[in-house]
């Protein structure tokens, strides 16, 4: 349906957008990343408050994490993350095969430097939702082949 | 028809006090931020069973001689408590909790309005309207 293209488009468009602004201005590049990564936390944060509306109370870390993967991701991308890994001790690895947002570009390692800055918004997605339900967190993405990626959040104990 | 509504950050600071008589306002500060005590015990009693640890609404927090004091947590730990007078026995359950449910409602709302920074006091006008409809009408 046309609603999932909306998305992909806007998002697209935001992280051109930036970084034409940044090119112009004086700002270095490194801000750009930033900027998209806080985006995505306030979005996050308004999105889990949303989703969480109606879900029962949450056990525990693992219970939030599999929210994160299933229903989350669900809603967002249309698709569940295919690979949930983690150590036990604070940190989570979000496999997803077929990042809806990295489709349209290509399917190896074309365009590979360009990914990581598609990908900040997402990450701020995953820490504002997180944030919200009362974990702090630092989330990286990494993208070794196209569509693929991996999400790597790493849970700060106070 | 509530006496009191408190909505409380995660970090248990008030967002959002209101109640109807005002010149007792501190009275029902005060009972609201006992209260917290209460709602804290409830969401960590694991494994007493004493409340469905699946649920969002907490159910009847204490009485006192004049009030009734509920509670409600939120899956990103935000509070709603509110308090109502005794004397209107005539609120059954499921009233506080539809009253509670449209509360939710609109913190979501207000969550999700770009002007609006998660932790700061709550301004909205939508919000103040919701919750004077679900306060006592003191004449």
């Amino acid at each position: 349906m046309a609603d999932e293209a909306l998305f992909l488009l806007l998002h697209s468009e935001m992280v051109a957008g930036l970084y034409r602004a940044a090119e112009q201005g004086e700002g270095e590049n490194g801000r750009c990343t930033t900027k998209l990564e806080s985006m995505g936390f306030r979005v996050g944060q308004g999105l889990i408050e949303r989703f969480t509306k109606d879900t029962a109370r949450f056990k525990d870390e693992l219970d939030i994490m599999k929210f994160i993967c299933k229903d989350f991701w669900t809603t967002v991308f249309k698709k569940q993350i295919d690979n949930l890994r983690t150590n036990h001790q604070g940190i989570y690895v979000l496999q997803d095969n077929k990042f809806r947002l990295l489709t349209q570009m290509s399917a190896g390692k074309q365009y590979l430097e360009h990914a990581p800055k598609y990908l900040a918004f997402t990450c701020g997605l995953i820490r504002g939702g997180l944030s919200n339900l009362g974990i702090k967190s630092i989330v990286t993405a990494e993208v070794s082949s196209m569509p693929a990626c991996k999400f790597q959040v790493m849970i700060q104990k106070i | 028809m509530a006496v009191c509504i408190a909505v409380i950050a995660k970090e248990n600071y008030p967002l959002y006090i209101r109640s109807v008589p005002t010149e007792n306002e501190l009275k029902f500060h005060y009972t609201v931020h006992t209260s917290l005590d209460v709602v804290d015990e409830k969401i960590s009693a694991m494994g007493k069973a004493l409340v469905d640890q699946r649920e969002l609404y907490l159910g009847l927090l204490y009485p006192t001689e004049d009030y009734k004091v509920y509670g409600y947590v939120t899956n990103s730990k935000v509070k709603f408590v509110m308090v109502v007078d005794s004397s209107n026995t005539a609120l059954r359950d499921n009233e506080i909790r539809s009253m509670f449910r449209k509360l939710h409602n609109s913190y979501t709302d207000i969550m999700c309005n770009p002007f609006y920074n998660p932790g700061d006091r709550i301004h909205s006008r939508a919000f103040d309207t919701m919750v004077n409809s679900m306060m006592m009408q003191v004449c």
